[in-house]
């Protein structure tokens, strides 16, 4: 049997992390946020409470907007030319659409991780061991402690620890979507922002990865995009659908999953959910 | 030039009855049978006459008698000062240039435009125009005279659009998957460049690296009047030196007799770019072979 | 768009050299200008085409300035080896794409990075021993106009191969495949759509080809003669303006000194030309 280090609830002493999303504590609001490329509006005025400690499933037809929902939330979608985003934020007290955020502090308190899995090609350690230095944390022998512990946490130790300064491009796509999330966690976000992270993976790698999702909960504030409703009915505590109206994505709908997925409010919902529409 | 992967190209019908195909074929191939003779024409030219003068002492001795007898030594050593000051200059500027418009300008912006449609020119200027350059700048206006100094910044201005489009395709080759993941880990743009994006487009840099050095080795007309003609050992960066090249021509044209010497000088100059295009090679293919595999 | 903090020391440093880099061009051309210029104020620049010779040495009043057969000989030269290296070169990319099989093709590729790799000294010094001799026992002097637009066919010729082929491998596989299923020969799916689709890429290869006949020196100043004289046959010798540059600026004082960098002022228009039709043909080619 191999050692398997249960994801601990609450493991990073000084942070008071609700043990459920129980209370539904906003963590994020956003406010009438609208994105356009260039001429082309992409999203309008989507209003939206991210629960803490909640996983929160994006779901949606493809074009609907949910990615770019998604990139809001950490401003990568400052790396999109052209790309203007309007409305407000609100994460931490203040409101990161602001150009005077600190980008830098953002993302490390916004994780994200991508559909592709985009481990950078150096070691696995090295993978791991490069953000966290560069955000001036412990070196040496604490340094090591870190990687082993966040491996564990995503179930990755076992299958790596013989092998940590072999390159990251090696492991298999589900062992690198798994690094991905290490990478992202070892940096102790607060919310992490997931952009369809199974789909790219094969039922069963895609299943592991899945259940780690979940064992985030509560611990993590999760928002996960994805196109796949069973995996938000199996995940979410809160889902958000998103629409596209006259060509530009907008929200229609958002609620506990049993409101969405048994008793949704809007028609369009309705048939989405029931698989007629999208 | 990069290799791209061959697609997948159907094999055209071969032969056919028609007459116009069949005057096509024939020409085409002769045309790659001349070419291929001139090939061997050349090359044997110069092994069947250069290879017997060579010796190591051709190799470690001074030149005598204006470069008929002796050998070559203080030649060789100038051309790789000379290329030295050429790299030392035009890598960093280079690099930093290609890393401006490959990561921090927008491909349609004036200043990249600008920078790309000078660089352009710049590819064609002809290396007799950097030669006038040069010795106006560098060895009068600046002072530097005729001197390995002058020669190698001339060179440095020659070489640098070959190292900066290498460059900046090797850094356009890296996915941008690395910047997404680097910018959404709050990694500053600074150390994704120095401990991602750089190491990932080596290949383009040294491809662009070996292609410069080979185009610094082959130039003769930039260096005539820059460094100059001296065939003596160099003693600074300020001495004037002779490049293998310079030297080919001078033993040609200006020394009577001094044709056996010129091609042993040829062998020399001709292997040496051969092994550096091999290195490209090499490196090109592991590349191409890297990529096609990640992907 | 906001950058993270402590990027702003890179950023300016990487603008600071590409604006250097750019900046080079600029340099080359004001100093070219600037030491042409007691040239252009004290001959002007009517009599480097009507002055009955050129003997520039014997200063502004006294000497002349002809550069008519200087540019005829670089005319005729890069004008008779682009002549000639098109087609041929146009061939070898043909061979290479559609009729070498695989492994073969790929040999011959490598030869003609080869060759392009080969320096123009070397190519001189070959022309000078083997081929004007060659040449001589035919018509003598040998050393001529004739065996300059040889070796520069020789030497331009990979140029006009390796981009031509280039330019036909990116031709999308489904167009031949198109061709092919009608039932077209070799020959006529090539002329009907390879080289139509490839054409662009063509017309970059031969002007770059252009810009590199114009702009040799060695190999044209080792095997033409360097007389200064408008050919009346490619058996003639000629001097070309790089040539002529070359072999003057060693001993060139004062106005002849300002007379060569108004040559190379010259040379380079000639660049710019060639460099800015290259792009208009780009642009329009992208548009097509």
């Amino acid at each position: 049997m191999s050692r398997r280090h249960s994801p601990t609830r609450g493991a990073h002493p000084g942070t008071d992390r609700p043990a459920g999303c129980e209370d539904r504590q906003p963590v994020m609001e956003v406010q009438d946020l609208s994105v356009r490329y260039g001429n082309a509006p992409a999203l309008r005025d989507v209003t939206l409470t991210i629960p803490r400690g909640c996983i929160t499933a994006v779901v949606g037809p493809s074009g609907c907007g949910k990615s770019t929902f998604l990139t809001c939330l950490n401003r990568l979608s400052d790396l999109v030319p052209d790309c203007r985003v309007t409305g407000s934020v609100r994460f931490e007290d203040r409101d990161i659409l602001n150009g005077d955020t600190d980008l830098v502090a953002l993302r490390r308190r916004v994780g994200m991780i991508f559909q592709k899995p985009n481990p950078f090609p150096l070691s696995i350690r090295k993978n791991l061991t490069f953000p966290l230095r560069h955000h001036g944390s412990p070196s040496g022998k604490a340094l090591e402690e870190k990687v082993e512990q966040i491996l564990c946490q995503v179930g990755l130790w076992d299958e790596v620890k013989d092998r940590l300064d072999a390159p990251a491009l090696e492991l298999s796509g589900g062992q690198q979507q798994r690094l991905c999330l290490a990478r992202a966690l070892v940096l102790e976000p607060r919310v992490l922002l997931l952009d369809e992270p199974c789909s790219a993976l094969d039922p069963i790698t895609g299943g592991v990865v899945e259940d780690l999702i979940l064992s985030l909960r509560g611990q993590y504030t999760v928002v996960v995009v994805t196109h796949n409703l069973a995996q938000a009915r199996r995940i979410a505590d809160e889902v958000a659908v998103f629409w596209v109206r006259h060509g530009v994505g907008t929200l229609i709908e958002d609620g506990p999953v049993g409101q969405i997925f048994d008793a949704p409010r809007s028609e369009r919902t309705a048939e989405y959910v029931r698989g007629i529409r999208g | 030039m990069r290799d791209a992967p061959a697609p997948a190209v159907p094999s055209l019908p071969r032969g056919g009855t028609d007459w116009a195909d069949r005057a096509v074929t024939a020409a085409v191939w002769s045309v790659a049978l001349l070419f291929t003779g001139v090939f061997l024409w050349i090359v044997g030219d110069l092994v069947r006459h250069g290879l017997p003068h060579l010796s190591w002492g051709f190799l470690t001795d001074a030149p005598m008698d204006a470069g008929r007898a002796g050998g070559i030594a203080p030649i060789l050593v100038s051309t790789f000062l000379i290329v030295g000051v050429c790299l030392a200059v035009s890598l960093p500027l280079g690099v930093g240039t290609a890393v401006f418009l490959a990561e921090f300008s927008r491909g349609e912006s004036l200043p990249a435009r600008l920078v790309r449609g000078s660089l352009d020119v710049l590819a064609g200027v002809p290396s007799i125009v950097f030669g006038l350059f040069g010795n106006a700048l560098f060895s009068l206006y600046l002072g530097m005279g005729f001197s390995i100094l002058s020669g190698g910044l001339t060179l440095a201005c020659m070489v640098l659009p070959i190292l900066i489009r290498s460059t900046e395709e090797g850094l356009r080759a890296v996915p941008d998957d690395y910047r997404k993941a680097a910018a959404a880990l709050g990694l500053s743009r600074t150390a994704t460049l120095w401990r991602i994006l750089l190491p990932a487009a080596t290949p383009g840099l040294v491809v662009g690296l070996v292609l410069g050095i080979g185009r610094a080795l082959s130039e003769t007309a930039a260096l005539l009047f820059t460094s100059g003609y001296v065939a003596r050992m160099p003693g600074s960066l300020l001495d004037s030196g002779r490049s293998l090249t310079v030297h080919i021509y001078d033993l040609a044209m200006n020394v009577p007799g001094g044709e056996a010497n010129a091609y042993a000088t040829a062998v020399v100059l001709v292997t040496l770019l051969l092994v550096i295009n091999m290195l490209t090679f090499q490196i090109a293919d592991r590349w191409l072979h890297r990529r096609i595999t990640r992907t | 768009m906001s950058q993270p903090r402590g990027d702003a020391s890179l950023i300016w440093a990487v603008r600071g050299l590409a604006v250097a880099s750019g900046g080079i061009v600029l340099l080359i051309v004001a100093f070219l200008a600037l030491e042409a210029i007691p040239a252009l104020r004290e001959v002007g620049l009517r009599r480097f085409f009507t002055d009955a010779s050129w003997h520039p040495a014997d200063g502004a009043d006294r000497g002349a300035f002809n550069l008519v057969p200087m540019v005829a000989g670089t005319l005729t030269v890069a004008t008779g080896a682009v002549l000639i290296a098109t087609p041929l070169g146009i061939a070898s990319a043909l061979f290479c794409r559609f009729y070498a099989p695989g492994a073969l093709g790929r040999a011959y590729r490598r030869l003609v990075e080869l060759l392009a790799g080969i320096p123009s000294v070397v190519y001189g010094f070959w022309g000078l021993v083997v081929l004007t001799p060659l040449i001589r026992q035919w018509q003598p002097p040998g050393q001529s106009l004739l065996a300059g637009i040889l070796i520069l066919t020789v030497m331009i010729l990979p140029t006009v191969a390796l981009l031509s082929e280039s330019s036909l491998r990116s031709i999308p596989a489904a167009y031949l495949r198109g061709a092919t299923a009608l039932g077209l020969s070799r020959w006529a799916t090539i002329r009907g759509v390879a080289l139509p689709a490839a054409r662009s890429g063509i017309f970059t290869a031969v002007i770059l080809a252009t810009g590199r006949a114009v702009g040799e020196t060695m190999a044209v100043l080792m095997v033409m003669g360097n007389i200064v004289q408008v050919p009346g046959s490619v058996f003639d010798p000629v001097r070309t303006l790089t040539a002529n540059i070359a072999l003057e600026m060693g001993y060139a004082m004062e106005v002849h000194r300002s007379a060569l960098f108004v040559t190379g002022l010259m040379l380079m228009a000639i660049v710019v030309v060639l460099v800015a039709a290259n792009a208009r043909l780009g642009r329009e080619g992208r548009r097509a």
